[in-house]
């Protein structure tokens, strides 16, 4: 008996702007050239805020910190297709992604400063706090999908994590509750390339993490991730499908963890100069100011115009931060539970 | 009023709550079409259809999870694992997640939810299929940890835990689904969380049980003058309505079908220790399993707390 065909598949990587700065007119998506210059702002603060909470830990004014340089057209990029609406479930390096939606900047380094008070994530935004136990938060956007698509509200729900991620069950679970349920749902990998120390061929014996969708039987898509016109080509796609009712859409976002893993990793421990030199010229930010000198839009002094205001904003943040007085003892008691348990009550009566 | 057992109240409480309030959703490896393996959310599907009733994939770790996403979003998911010894691959989510969403976001979220699971021995079930381990879950600060002793009380928790702001594990004493009728009231009604019940009065020694020993432990008290209470809530625990019973009668048993270590006995000793220790006319003692792994049905009887050794306890701290 000949073996019967049960599945074919081919993975594509979506690429819309090259190195040089050159975009195919066909994929480039349409946004105005203030939007254009909105996402590279935007990327540049991520830039200007992430060199500055590094700088901030070496200091000991916040503690450890999980750099995201490198990665900003993957997070600026992805967060810019979203609205208010939508509902972001995030790891803890995606910081771009955070800026992009306004989360406040005192807030952000709050929380690297070590203060719990900075994960009361502000009304109308509807972000989850920063999950540390990683691909943890992936199920937790699978139930918050099932929950809008039982209310039905219009709305995606996005989840970010790693390539690191992609090992745990909870990724698997979750992407298999949402095949299986054809949740409105939107996975976001960024594949950095490196968990701390270990690689991505370390992660997976896969020729991509894209195809994983397939064998919970939904799409996935590989884009460039230090692209930030195909991680938003493809995030609008994805989110308005979610939207739409059509099903969850897995998207790698392939880029590079241009720094260490946190302030406490020496990355030149497991890695090579030449790699992090390969990558750093191809930085996202690069790529779209030439893309948009291209277009009239980008000249030197510009950058220096828009560099200097997001470091104002920055650092009005870390002023606004450091203001802050510190928590008092009591409040380690502060919404533990509705109502503190008898036990909890007296506890916090001595403090 | 109608006489039913364990399985027909909690099943009661839940479609009253679901007619209730919309947000009231079942998840959980077979809770729809087969009503539960214990056949406790049999009927609901057909009732509430299968936005509400979902029976999802083979996954504890993403139930729970999936529940907690639910809860953050509005809705008041009860997720079922099937036995308690499968939460261990949900241990995550429960712990990390569940119990502190509330605390980590200061507020901005919190997780309301009811994870029920069947737990307890003496069903001659396969491996991990009755473990005792609630102890584990009262560790931790932010889950509350409810176990009813029979149907009556099963309703009125369930209904109580239902309407908690807070996530609540919910443990259903396999052993006693089916071992007991008792009247159970039609209309709603609550149980508070966080109570310990009278279960019988006495002033020679306190006994202290829940879930499926407490059965044992009123059984084993015949012809004492011995006062029992079921705790009925592990966390937060009614303290001081054990001190009160240790201080009218100075001697206390502490049964539980867990291991010795650590188990809740512990606790209760600990805190009957600091705050009563004068009152005590006798050691504490407690009768529990042995610190060994639950074993499969041929062992299992050597294994739970029997009737004589409660006894054996009793005639210790009276005679002592």
């Amino acid at each position: 008996m000949p073996e019967v065909l049960l599945a074919d598949f081919q993975i594509k990587r979506l690429e819309v702007l090259n190195e040089k700065g050159e975009a195919d007119p066909e994929l480039l998506p349409e946004l105005s050239d203030a939007e254009m210059w909105r996402l590279y702002e935007l990327m540049l603060l991520s830039r200007i805020f992430d060199e500055r909470a590094v700088a901030l830990q070496r200091e000991g004014r916040i503690g450890t910190y999980p750099p995201i340089r490198g990665q900003e057209a993957a997070q600026v990029g992805s967060a810019f297709a979203l609205t208010h609406k939508d509902w972001l479930f995030p790891s803890f390096r995606e910081m771009g992604a955070h800026l992009t939606l306004g989360y406040p900047i005192p807030q952000l380094l709050q929380y690297w400063g070590g203060d719990e008070r900075s994960q009361k994530v502000p009304p109308g935004l509807n972000i989850f706090p920063f999950c540390v136990a990683v691909g943890s938060q992936i199920p937790q956007a699978a139930g918050a999908a099932l929950a809008a698509r039982y209310r039905r509200d219009p709305v995606a729900v996005v989840t970010y994590f790693g390539d690191g991620a992609t090992s745990k069950g909870d990724f698997h679970e979750a992407m298999n509750l949402a095949g299986v349920f054809h949740l409105p749902l939107v996975f976001i990998c960024q594949n950095n390339q490196w968990a701390i120390s270990i690689p991505l061929k370390g992660q997976t014996a896969s020729a991509s993490l894209a195809q994983k969708a397939i064998a919970y039987g939904f799409q996935g898509v590989q884009v460039d991730g230090n692209d930030v016109f195909a991680v938003y080509r493809a995030t609008r796609q994805a989110v308005e499908k979610a939207r739409s009712g059509a099903g969850p859409t897995f998207i790698e976002c392939l880029t590079y963890r241009m720094a260490d893993h946190t302030t406490a990793d020496d990355a030149g421990r497991y890695r090579s100069g030449e790699e992090v030199t390969f990558w750093a010229a191809r930085d996202p930010i690069l790529r779209l100011e030439r893309f948009l000198e291209g277009r009239g839009l980008w000249t030197p002094q510009k950058r220096e115009e828009t560099a200097a205001q997001a470091a104002a904003i920055v650092d009005a943040g870390v002023a606004e931060m450091e203001a802050a007085p510190p928590p008092a003892a009591a409040e380690l008691f502060d919404e533990i539970l509705a109502t503190l348990t008898p036990r909890q009550a007296g506890q916090r009566k001595v403090r | 009023m109608a006489q039913l057992n364990m399985v027909q109240a909690i099943n009661q409480a839940l479609a009253q709550e679901m007619a209730r309030d919309d947000r009231v959703l079942l998840l959980g490896e077979d809770v729809g079409r087969d009503g539960g393996v214990f056949r406790v959310t049999e009927g609901l599907l057909e009732r509430f259809g299968r936005e509400r009733v979902l029976d999802t994939p083979l996954c504890e770790s993403g139930i729970m999870g999936a529940a907690i996403g639910m809860a953050a979003y509005g809705l008041r998911p009860v997720p079922e694992i099937q036995f308690l010894g499968f939460t261990y691959s949900a241990f995550e989510q429960l712990f990390a997640h569940a119990a502190r969403l509330r605390s980590r976001s200061r507020g901005r979220y919190s997780c309301p939810m009811v994870v029920r699971t069947p737990y307890g021995g003496g069903i001659k079930a396969p491996e991990l299929h009755e473990e005792s381990t609630e102890a584990l879950f009262c560790q931790v600060p932010g889950l509350k940890v409810v176990v009813p002793s029979g149907p009556y009380v099963a309703k009125g928790l369930l209904l109580a835990a239902l309407r908690d702001p807070d996530p609540v594990l919910f443990l259903e004493p396999t052993r006693l689904y089916r071992l007991l009728r008792e009247e159970v009231p039609e209309e709603e009604y609550l149980v508070e969380l966080g109570k310990a019940r009278v279960a019988r009065s006495g002033s020679a020694v306190t006994v202290v049980a829940w879930g499926s020993m407490l059965e044992r432990a009123l059984k084993a008290v015949e012809g004492y003058d011995a006062e029992v209470l079921d705790l009925l809530t592990l966390n937060p625990f009614d303290s001081e309505a054990i001190v009160a019973s240790v201080q009218k009668t100075g001697r206390l048993v502490i049964v539980h079908e867990a291991a010795k270590t650590c188990g809740f006995g512990a606790e209760i000793a600990a805190t009957v220790a600091e705050e009563a220790i004068l009152h005590l006319r006798a050691p504490i003692v407690r009768v529990t399993a042995p610190d060994v792994p639950v074993p499969l049905a041929k062992l299992i009887d050597h294994y739970l707390p029997g009737l004589q050794q409660i006894r054996s306890a009793l005639d210790e701290v009276l005679q002592y």
